[in-house]
């Protein structure tokens, strides 16, 4: 799937919620408690995403040029966000990320259920997936 | 001052009426709004003073010559005079005008700490300072070589006062602690401090953010130095605050900020200041706000803070109670002598997670270090849900509340 249509799915999943806040943050937490489990060993401030309120682990790894993320989070709706981030771009190449354009915050209404705060470390959460996109992407020896 | 009346006689389905931020839907439920430690809501006396000061006599204070100003002076001068009753000041030029309880720290840290303070001195503070009453001493610590010694909290949150008495000496210049804490709620003795420290010789600051809208004050019964409120957080305006400070002490320390207002005469090679409180109001003040403060005084006087405190305490034990059921609760600040804050957690789940699911409900915590993350680091958490209640709220808000926590912890287990 691409970048674009995974987001389409996910603004088809909240829309049935029908912008009801407390069952699209509930969503959110169930959607983050299903991410797989994160490594111990990477659970490290070197791992710590800057500028989030919550903490939020993220590591990514290069499999046959494919980027694939794992994070974790001390909260329970922070950890949703990033599973939404993860489901959007893991298995992608490191271009695609980089170049992937995010619409379905807007559409889904995030900014309405997770205040300012959050929405500053969401951003912070898709910069520094697009570092290691970066980084990876010369590692790997793909050029653009 | 009018005769206090007993707590059964607020009316507080009328006394709502004049708070018309609380009547509106958040998230399609009525709002509930406890988070009232931050910020309080403001009546419509407060409101409509700002709007009549900036629609009818809006001009600059004290050397207009017309009549505008003249009316926005007196009723500047008029603030002065009602915080001056407010806080039992013996005179008005004791009252200085400030932005704040986080200025007025500022200002005494600096401006006192400039004449006082001497390499090796101490300045004893508390375990469950806010933030503004630690930063502000460790500039001044720092920039004259003092040291900063901080009372204990005990498990219940209480300050440990034989730990307080050991750590008092002649050493010791500047003791400041909060009247009442903006996470825990407790109310400190500090009529005890005051004394002790004063017993050492030390000067003493109160930090009366969270006493303000609870508690009676009276600077010339507790003779502490300085005591400090904000406005905003006893229903008055944001952007203004009140600063006490014994006569003696204010006219021997140096002015904190220069500019107009404060000064008699300036010249190149000498200016001289002016007199208190002006010598710390330099520039223009916050007129508007300073202004519509005294609707907050009137407002409190009028209610009077013994009903006050009885609604509050009546609602902080319903809470606590009920609070006490909820499944995987842990009480964070179990004081004996408490103003109508409760912090908590539920196991398992984030502060910052609950906050969001209550406030999906129409319902208005706080949630975090509030602002004291030494305390919080006492108690091993890096943070709380913080439920905050003032004298328009209900017993049924509290249900909500606990609805809230019971579909919380039925939901996401
Ligand atoms: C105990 C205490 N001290 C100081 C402050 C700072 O007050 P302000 O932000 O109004 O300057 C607060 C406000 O949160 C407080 O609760």
């Amino acid at each position: 799937m691409t970048i674009a249509e995974t987001q389409k799915e996910i603004i088809n999943d909240f829309a049935l919620l029908e912008g009801d806040r407390e069952m699209s943050v509930m969503y959110l937490m169930d959607l983050g408690e299903k991410l797989p489990a994160f490594p111990e060993e990477q659970r490290i401030d070197g791992n710590l995403v800057k500028g989030c309120q919550s903490k939020v682990w993220l590591v990514a790894t290069l499999r046959k040029d494919r980027i694939y993320f794992s994070a974790d989070s001390n909260t329970a709706i922070t950890k949703g966000l990033v599973s939404l981030l993860i489901r959007i771009f893991n298995g992608h190449l490191p271009d695609e990320i980089l170049d992937g354009e995010l619409f379905f915050m807007n559409q889904i209404g995030m900014d309405r259920f997770i205040g300012t705060q959050r929405s500053n470390g969401f951003a912070a959460m898709i910069q520094r997936m697009k570092q290691y996109a970066k980084a990876l992407k010369t590692t790997s020896g793909i050029q653009a | 001052m009018k005769t206090a009346v007993t707590a059964a006689e607020l009316d507080i389905p009328s006394l709502r009426k004049a708070f018309p931020v609380l009547h509106q839907t958040v998230n399609g439920h009525p709002l509930v709004y406890f988070d009232n430690a931050a910020t309080t809501q403001k009546p419509s006396a407060v409101i409509n003073a700002l709007v009549d000061y900036y629609r009818g006599y809006n001009a600059n204070i004290h050397r207009g010559i017309h009549t505008l100003a003249e009316k926005a002076t007196r009723a500047f001068e008029e603030s002065r005079v009602a915080a001056q009753k407010f806080l039992g000041a013996r005179e008005k030029e004791e009252i200085i005008f400030v932005r704040g309880v986080t200025e007025a720290i500022n200002l005494v840290a600096q401006s006192l700490g400039s004449i006082l303070l001497q390499p090796g001195d101490e300045i004893l503070l508390s375990g469950m300072e806010h933030h503004s009453n630690i930063v502000p001493w460790q500039l001044v610590a720092e920039l004259r070589g003092a040291l900063i010694k901080v009372i204990p909290v005990t498990e219940s949150g209480e300050l440990d006062m034989a730990a307080f008495e050991r750590s008092l000496s002649v050493k010791t210049k500047i003791v400041s602690v909060n009247h009442a804490s903006n996470s825990l709620g407790t109310i400190n003795p500090i009529e005890t401090i005051i004394q002790k420290a004063h017993a050492v010789g030390a000067k003493v600051l109160i930090d009366g953010a969270q006493a303000a809208a609870h508690l009676e004050i009276d600077v010339q019964k507790l003779d502490c130095d300085f005591y400090c409120i904000s406005g905003h957080k006893m229903y008055g305006p944001t952007g203004v605050g009140v600063l006490y400070g014994k006569r003696a002490l204010l006219e021997q320390m140096p002015p904190y900020q220069g500019g107009g207002e404060m000064i008699k005469e300036v010249t190149f090679e000498k200016t001289t200041y002016n007199d208190i409180p002006y010598k710390f109001e330099a520039g223009t003040p916050n007129i508007a706000d300073v202004i519509a403060l005294k609707g907050a005084f009137d407002f409190i006087n009028g209610l009077g803070k013994e009903a006050i405190r009885a609604h509050e305490n009546k609602l902080l034990q319903y809470a606590v109670t009920r609070l006490t059921s909820v499944k995987g609760i842990r009480l964070i600040g179990t004081a004996r002598d408490k103003v109508s804050v409760q912090s908590f957690l539920l196991e398992g789940i984030h502060p910052f997670d609950v906050g969001q699911l209550l406030d999906a409900r129409g319902i208005a915590v706080r949630t975090g270090h509030h602002c004291t993350q030494p305390l919080m680091d006492r108690f091993g958490i890096d943070g709380t849900v913080r439920a905050s209640f003032a004298v328009y709220n209900t017993e049924a808000e509290i249900d909500r509340l606990l609805e809230g926590l019971t579909r919380i912890n039925s939901l996401h287990r």
